[in-house]
């Protein structure tokens, strides 16, 4: 099956959004942009812009490979995900909010209860709690796919700490900085104020009763942290403290941190720390990377956690396969963005089928990230999918299955020219009193031929991505 | 405002470039020593490694010190916390922890320097390439101060980085002198031999001063001169006097900026009074040993002072 390319499609030849950059492209020396990735590469590695890799010896700090093709998108393409996004993103939270109060969509049957209560994600801390301004997820990263010119689906929603904001926006610094006359000619829709909005965005949910100006801070678990780079970059842009778990304490019933003239109150808290270290009375005991009681201090309603604590009810694997009903219960209206299909192993019949059709299907950990402890069907050894299908029969309940989808292409600059190599994309949303969306997002591009896993810690790489002002 | 662990970052950040700078000019010093005479190298090693406060360490490791040994394992090795390279590692963490504090300039330099250091210093330094390695690692050093002069802002985030600097110095510059205060002593039964001559050319070389003692002082190298210039001289930017005036300047900032003062303060100006000594020959005849001893502990207390008043930890 050949995949559907977004320049170049086996059948209509050169679509409408490339062919700006097309005709640019042509004009270009071939030697001129090699000499312009190595550029790039050492743009990169100069400001440190790198991320380390869990398991491996070394401790090493690896910069995610750039390809200086942009992934274009047309004005027109744009405002059809768009309206997907905001359509999905009110639903997440409207589900949030519900299933830590009424929980109506469990007694409307629509989603099993068990679904709910056996889930680590689900915080029973958060049952009854409002957060300020009433948003749980306040920055999500949704990551879509293409598959024809106009299939888009929802891989999967971000909704607890979603990272590579600062890949989106360091790609475009980096593009302008090396191509600028491309940005003259053509109009693309910046991606630069994204930083802003950010703040603005949390400046709006901030406790009720504190003063106009809050005092925001990111929180990070350490310089160690393998987004550690991108949680310093957002502190930077948004002109906000940059803190860790050590520089904080209660005082006074409110979150502080330890300045070089005492304590000073928080009031807004983008935490990039994970549910369960986020607060060591509440949670993991063994925590050295949160707040002891700063949990106390979010349920009396004098601090703002963003994302909220138990948000990753919303985001779950397992959750994942009944956003369609979840979109249509919330919102009213079928979701303009629709679902891959999903078997859900924990389903007799649907373990059944994925057994024996393991070599057709990607199937994921529910509570997986990045790329880890999958199974590519197509992809894997006899052996490996033996051993895989072990691992899926001792714990059904623990995987979901997905047809293993012919993702679109985009070229990539190679050293034998143009090649066509899989992508998806995160769009970045912003939810405070209305819904942001930033036109662009993080591309992330496999680079090896056919291969469709795009995960940075798996050998992916990025691109720019572009959003036509037309 | 500044988190108390970013002012302790920017310390420590500061306090590691330099130390990486004074291993290169040490080494350098030793070197140069070596090439000028053959006997007792060892010794001379040897005095190089009290000087960066490393011989404890080092014979943990070697028994012969030698060129090698002591270039290795005060440049190269990581498993020294002083080492360059441990230093600048250091130095790297320090500003990547920081690194909102700091200018892009700033940071780029510092980690452009933990990576052609990294490479340079992978492995075993040639006898031949020594200069070429001192080299780099002064002109990286001096690439970052260039960078942090050059390019931040004059606050609170300047000030934390700076005592760090001028601590750092001010402890080294004590410890060569401390290291070597025998041969400077004047005693009757000197008779200006050429050993101690290149001695107290040694003690110049490491803190880069030899060539301006002449534009200060007669071209004859005098004991008492070079005692007075490292420690009493105020324009002599590694003397500890001169470190003192900076340390004093960026402590007053910050009290004015928070309108407290601490307990720092009073040590630094009680320190500051000590080095105000009439003559040096006074230090002379008080001791110059006890008189450096005095000042490395009080210089050490003072760090740990700012470190709690500041509230580092």
């Amino acid at each position: 099956m050949v995949a559907f390319d977004e320049m170049l499609p086996e059948v209509s030849g050169l679509r409408k959004s490339y062919s700006a950059y097309d005709g640019w492209l042509k004009e270009q020396d071939p030697a001129r942009l090699t000499e312009k990735m190595r550029d790039a590469e050492r743009v990169f590695r100069k400001t440190g812009i790198t991320f380390a890799v869990y398991g491996e010896q070394e401790a090493s700090e690896r910069l995610i490979p750039f390809d200086i093709v942009p992934r274009i998108i047309s004005g027109s393409e744009w405002r059809r995900l768009t309206q997907g996004i905001e359509q999905r993103v009110q639903a997440l939270n409207a589900f949030l909010d519900d299933i830590y109060h009424r929980q109506e969509i469990l007694r409307a049957g629509r989603i099993p209860r068990e679904l709910i209560a056996g889930n680590e994600a689900f915080l029973p801390e958060m049952i009854g709690v409002r957060p300020p301004a009433g948003v749980y997820t306040h920055i999500i990263g949704v990551d879509i796919v293409r598959i024809s010119e106009n299939e888009f689906y929802v891989l999967e929603d971000n909704a607890r700490t979603p990272s590579g904001v600062s890949y989106m926006l360091e790609n475009r610094e980096t593009m302008m900085q090396l191509f600028p006359e491309l940005f003259q000619r053509i109009k693309v829709r910046p991606v630069e104020n994204y930083p802003q909005l950010l703040r603005q965005s949390l400046e709006t949910v901030r406790p009720q009763g504190t003063r106009d100006a809050p005092t925001i801070a990111v929180l990070t678990p350490g310089s160690y942290n393998s987004a550690y780079f991108e949680h310093a970059f957002l502190a930077d842009q948004m002109g906000v403290q940059l803190v860790e778990g050590q520089d904080l304490r209660v005082v006074d019933g409110h979150v502080a941190m330890r300045t070089t003239e005492g304590y000073k109150r928080i009031d807004v808290l983008y935490r990039r720390v994970d549910d369960a270290y986020l607060d060591p009375l509440t949670f993991r005991p063994d925590s050295a990377l949160g707040v002891p009681g700063i949990m106390d201090v979010y349920r009396a309603g004098n601090i703002t956690i963003a994302n909220a604590p138990g948000t990753g009810i919303a985001d779950d694997k397992a959750i994942y396969s009944y956003m369609p009903e979840i979109v249509e219960f919330y919102t009213g209206r079928k979701p303009v963005l629709g679902n891959i299909p999903t078997w859900r192993c924990s389903e007799p019949d649907s373990l059944k089928y994925v057994q024996e059709h393991l070599a057709e299907l990607v199937v994921k950990e529910v509570h997986g990230s990045g790329g880890y402890g999958m199974l590519v069907g197509p992809a894997a050894s006899k052996q490996e999918r033996e051993d895989f299908s072990r691992k899926l029969a001792a714990r059904p309940s623990n995987y979901i299955a997905q047809p293993t989808l012919s993702l679109s292409t985009c070229p990539i600059l190679t050293e034998k020219g143009l090649a066509p190599r899989h992508v998806d994309l995160r769009p970045f949303v912003l939810v405070s009193d209305r819904i942001r969306i930033v036109p662009g997002g993080l591309t992330r591009v496999a680079l090896k031929e056919g291969s469709l896993v795009v995960n940075s810690s798996q050998g992916g790489g990025t691109k720019d991505t572009w959003v036509l002002d037309d | 405002m500044l988190l108390g662990r970013t002012a302790n970052g920017l310390y420590w950040m500061n306090r590691y470039i330099e130390r990486a700078e004074n291993m290169a000019r040490l080494i350098d010093a030793g070197l140069r020593m070596a090439l000028t005479r053959t006997q007792s190298a060892s010794e001379e090693w040897n005095s190089v490694l009290l000087s960066a406060g490393s011989e404890r360490a080092f014979s943990q490791k070697y028994t012969d010190c030698t060129a090698a040994n002591v270039a290795d394992f005060l440049l190269r090795d990581v498993s020294n916390p002083s080492s360059a390279m441990a230093s600048i590692e250091t130095a790297r963490n320090n500003a990547r922890m920081v690194r909102t504090a700091l200018t892009r300039e700033t940071w780029e330099s510092i980690n452009e320097a933990w990576m052609s250091l990294k490479r340079m210093l992978e492995n075993p330094i040639d006898e031949r390439e020594m200069p070429t390695v001192l080299d780099a690692i002064k002109r990286d050093t001096a690439q970052i101060r260039g960078a942090f002069y050059g390019t931040m802002l004059r606050n609170e985030i300047f000030d934390f980085a700076q005592l760090g600097t001028y601590i750092e110095r001010a402890d080294n510059t004590a410890r060569i002198l401390d290291v070597k205060y025998y041969v400077l002593l004047p005693s009757i039964s000197w008779v200006g031999s050429s050993l101690d001559n290149y001695q107290w050319e040694s003690i110049l070389r490491s803190v880069s001063a030899h060539r301006s003692y002449r534009w200060v002082y007669d071209a004859e190298y005098r004991s008492v001169n070079i005692a007075d210039y490292l420690i009493v001289n105020a324009r002599m930017p590694r003397s500890l006097t001169f470190c003192y005036r900076f340390i004093l300047e960026h402590l007053d900032f910050l009290s004015t900026d928070t309108g407290t003062r601490h307990a720092c303060h009073a040590t630094a100006e009680r320190i500051h009074r000590m080095l105000k000594v009439g003559s040096i020959k006074d230090v002379f005849d008080t001791g110059l040993h006890e008189f450096l001893g005095d000042f490395i502990a009080e210089n050490t207390r003072l760090g740990d002072e700012i470190a709690q008043d500041y509230r580092f930890y």
